[in-house]
């Protein structure tokens, strides 16, 4: 059982795959901690010696992850919305924030689409 | 794209004079301006400045945490106010 970072525990895949479990790791972060741990990228997790769990937590601990992070944003999101600057206002009503189109699409802003009842139609 | 650090931020040189004026008399009068692509400097906070959004001016109140937006980010040109019928079910 490896555990880097809290509670992440992947297991049975390549090192620089199951290092981007964590949260603010991707595949270019992964390589970089591997290689400043000195550990080789195709190592399964399960194959690593305490010693490199030890020296990929030093190198992982470089970066600011999970919580921290994911506060960090937060943050970030909640200083646009109290200045009230426009990507402050989109954030507020649920929008895109890059000048994308909202006549369709855009759903992942939106979320699920809220149907409107039909209007009447003019009756002859 | 960001634009190039070797030009330094923009700022309208009318507003700058303007602004650097209130600040080297003290005074907090309301400076009306158009040019909304100005970005807003440390010498704006505390400033209200009247920014245009294509028909009438809106007061803004620079704080701290403005600094490096720039002045139109404030002033929104469009007001939806919701699909007509969506009265009752508004959230605002």
């Amino acid at each position: 059982m490896a555990r880097i970072a809290g509670v992440d525990i992947p297991k049975q895949k390549r090192g620089v795959i199951a290092l981007t479990y964590i949260y603010g790791i991707g595949k270019s972060r992964a390589q970089e901690i591997l290689e400043k741990a000195e550990v080789s990228q195709d190592t399964k997790v399960s194959d690593w010696s305490d010693d490199e769990i030890g020296r990929i937590r030093d190198a992982v601990s470089g970066f600011t992850i999970e919580g921290e992070l994911r506060s960090e944003t937060q943050l970030n999101i909640k200083r646009l919305m109290d200045i009230g600057c426009y990507r402050g206002i989109r954030h507020r009503s649920g929008l895109p924030l890059r000048g994308q189109r909202t006549k369709n699409n855009s759903r992942t802003r939106k979320g699920k689409r809220k149907t409107v009842a039909n209007k009447k139609k003019a009756t002859k | 794209m960001a634009r190039s650090l070797k030009k330094g931020p923009y700022v309208h040189y009318s507003l700058e004079k303007k602004v650097q004026q209130n600040v080297d008399s003290g005074k907090k009068t309301v400076i009306k301006t158009w040019s909304r692509a100005s970005m807003i400097t440390p010498d704006f906070v505390g400033q209200t400045i009247a920014v245009h959004n294509g028909k009438q001016f809106v007061p803004v109140y620079v704080t701290e945490n403005m600094v490096g937006h720039k002045l139109g980010e404030f002033s929104p040109t469009r007001s939806f106010r919701g699909h007509a019928g969506a009265k009752n079910k508004g959230k605002r």
